[in-house]
């Protein structure tokens, strides 16, 4: 009778056991995101939300990865470092996602780095600076370009132009001044000596003053790492000072916005920017050609409004995850890892990507494309 | 060199015009409340935004640019209504801190309402700049100037000489005195809120072709205009307009003579030390008369 009864419990166990087994297999894979859809950086976090939701539709109408649907566990940290560190330990703890791709700052990113480093969870970034890869984290990727790409980038179009001495003048936002950094880190390296280092407010509306100075530094070039619209209005007053040299901006300001307030000011004026800018000016053979077009026809089509490299880090993000998670076979979080590390060839809207141990972003110069304003629109420089 | 600190000088003065439009509106409503409104530069930021907007929808300059003034105008007498006055027994402090919300209030209306990108009116007359030996301008910061004589010359006759602005005086000295010869001090704090919107919203349209507008353009207008507002003396309008030159000027010349890293810090120390020989601001009152 005992006995029985055991077999009988045993039977039950056995049966709802199988019942979970069946239940695991259907289980969503849980993509964890922090982003800043709201604050000062909303600008960042609100495409970039909505190309992970539009994404993870598509490939869920498409049978999901690895037969399992995805399932997109967001929250909005509107900027806040702390926050998103709160959000972060529960997508690690409570939501227990698979993999964590987000952070749409620096700041945000870095706060969260050691909470993935300690949980074990693959990262990917969407955040620009260096420091997020640099030196290599085991967890942490990102695909955004750099700032220190942009400063090589400019720095390469000089050379060939026969530019050696340049005068920078930069914002005094964190992107601003991290450019800054880096430009003045690598200049060096290309041969190009910095004459002038001048600096702007983030809330001023006039810099006719330090162009001034920069009229007689002796430069070649100027090469503004702003950010906002600093950079429209330092186009602005170059041209009502008088300057005629080449003129660089940076790829934070790579929108047709900034066209726009800088007026006729803005002719010749040249920046890198990411091929998702100008699919229209790639060459029908460049590779990523297919991508930028799709992802731009899309994103433009379903929420009407223009697209940018913001969202376009989101797309590469979770591509890249879906693929590291599909080579690796399974969401086993150390072979994902691996499996993103050792990503090679993806193409995405930022470049070309391959990861290495010792390179968690993957990406070369040939990522970025240095476009020139001509007739109030972008066009290739040459 | 010559014409370098000219430009210096030009920069500052652009600079300074934008400031001293400002801070007229502070001190309106100085005069009027004894409070600081912290909302002043999100009136200036509804002024060029609705300008924006009604040359969007297609209507010319000249219409667009008065309708846009009346739009803030209108948001400010609504808050004034809704928000101020229910609180008007309630300290200055609290008046204060009511106007913070109201400003974080009207920047998000603005972003929801505009989008979060920056936008940029076109100049009013030629965008050639004007040269004069070596240093350049632009017309359109002639026209910010002289929008700030104009209404420091029409502030000045209509707090002496119309019964409007002379009740507004008196409810500025007194209260409860002008409310026993028979003033609605009610209407005068409503009244005030409307013409500081006014003003602002007319520096606003003014300064988008130079300094573009946004939603959130009026946080930092409002804090170069209140530091304007604060060295010239609060409530006065010729230290108004003085306080906002003097800091652009500072600016300029600090980022053309020292360097562009420290101008900010130089107009502040600049202004710390004032504050600390002269108290009540540059041409601040030092008895009870505040106009």
């Amino acid at each position: 009778m005992r006995f029985i009864k055991f077999a009988r419990a045993a039977l039950a166990l056995a049966g709802s056991l199988a019942a979970a087994g069946g239940a695991l297999a259907q289980e969503p894979i849980r993509i964890g995101a922090f982003l800043s859809v709201t604050g000062p950086a909303a600008f960042l976090g609100d495409p970039e939300q909505k190309t992970l939701e539009m994404v993870v539709e598509r490939i869920n109408a498409a049978g999901g990865v690895l037969g399992r649907k995805l399932q997109l566990v967001a929250y909005d940290d509107s900027g806040d470092a702390e926050k998103a560190r709160t959000f972060a330990k529960r997508l690690l703890e409570q939501d227990q996602v698979d993999v964590i791709v987000g952070g749409s700052t620096t700041g945000t990113t870095m706060a969260v780095v050691p909470l993935v480093e300690a949980a074990g969870t693959p990262f990917v970034s969407l955040a620009g600076a260096v420091v997020i890869v640099e030196p290599p984290k085991k967890w942490v990727f990102k695909t955004p370009h750099t700032d220190r790409m942009a400063c090589e980038k400019i720095f390469v179009d000089m050379q060939t132009r026969k530019l050696s001495k340049v005068a920078l003048i930069s914002g005094a936002g964190g992107f601003d001044k991290s450019m800054r950094g880096e430009c003045l880190k690598v200049a060096p390296k290309y041969n190009i000596e910095v004459v002038a280092d001048e600096t702007y407010g983030a809330t001023d509306n006039d810099m006719t003053a330090q162009l001034t100075k920069l009229r007689t530094s002796g430069a070649q070039a100027v090469l503004n790492a702003g950010f906002g619209q600093g950079p429209a209005i330092v186009t602005r007053n170059y041209r009502q000072v008088g300057l005629t040299l080449p003129l660089y901006q940076s790829h934070g300001v790579a929108s047709m916005e900034y066209v726009k307030l800088s007026g006729p000011a803005a002719e010749g004026v040249r920046l890198p920017a990411a091929a998702l800018l100008v699919p229209d000016l790639l060459a029908s053979n460049d590779p990523q050609k297919a991508v930028v077009t799709a992802y731009k026809r899309d994103y433009e089509a379903r929420f009407k409004s223009d697209v940018s490299t913001f969202g376009g880090h989101a797309y590469d993000g979770l591509m890249l995850v879906v693929g590291a998670i599909t080579r690796a076979g399974s969401t086993d979080k150390a072979k994902v890892r691996d499996a993103l590390e050792s990503t090679k060839g993806y193409v995405g809207t930022a470049g070309v990507v391959n990861m290495s141990p010792t390179d968690h972003m993957g990406l070369d110069l040939s990522a970025f494309v240095m476009l020139e304003v001509k007739g109030g629109t972008w066009s290739l420089a040459r | 060199m010559g014409s370098n600190w000219l430009q210096f000088v030009a920069s500052g003065v652009t600079s300074g015009a934008i400031y001293a439009l400002v801070a007229l509106g502070f001190s309106i409503i100085y005069n009027a409340s004894g409070a600081i409104n912290f909302a002043q530069g999100e009136f200036v930021m509804i002024g060029g935004m609705s300008a924006v907007m009604l040359l969007a929808l297609g209507l010319p300059l000249l219409v667009a640019l008065p309708l846009a003034v009346l739009v803030a105008v209108i948001v400010a007498l609504l808050v004034e209504k809704l928000a101020i006055e229910p609180a008007r027994h309630a300290g200055t402090v609290t008046l204060i801190i009511i106007t913070i919300g109201v400003a974080m209030f009207l920047r998000g209306l603005a972003q929801l309402l505009w989008g979060k990108g920056v936008h940029r009116l076109p100049a009013f007359s030629s965008e050639q700049p004007i040269e004069w030996l070596g240093a350049t301008i632009l017309p359109q910061s002639l026209w910010v100037m002289g929008g700030a004589a104009l209404a420091v010359v029409a502030l000045s006759w209509f707090y002496g000489r119309t019964l409007l602005g002379k009740a507004m005086r008196a409810t500025s000295h007194n209260r409860i005195a002008a409310q026993l010869v028979g003033i609605n001090t009610r209407g005068v704090l409503l009244a005030s809120f409307g013409l500081a919107a006014g003003l602002g919203a007319l520096g606003g349209v003014l300064i988008a072709p130079i300094a573009f507008t946004s939603y959130d353009s009026g946080i930092m207008l409002g804090l170069k205009g209140f530091a304007a507002a604060m060295l010239g003396g609060l409530g006065s309008f010729t230290g108004a307009v003085l306080g906002g030159l003097v800091l652009g000027l500072l600016e300029g010349l600090g980022a053309g003579f020292v360097s562009s890293a420290y101008k900010d810090a130089i107009a502040f120390v600049v202004i710390l030390a004032v504050l600390f020989l002269m108290p009540g601001g540059l041409l601040g009152g030092r008895g009870s008369e505040r106009v």
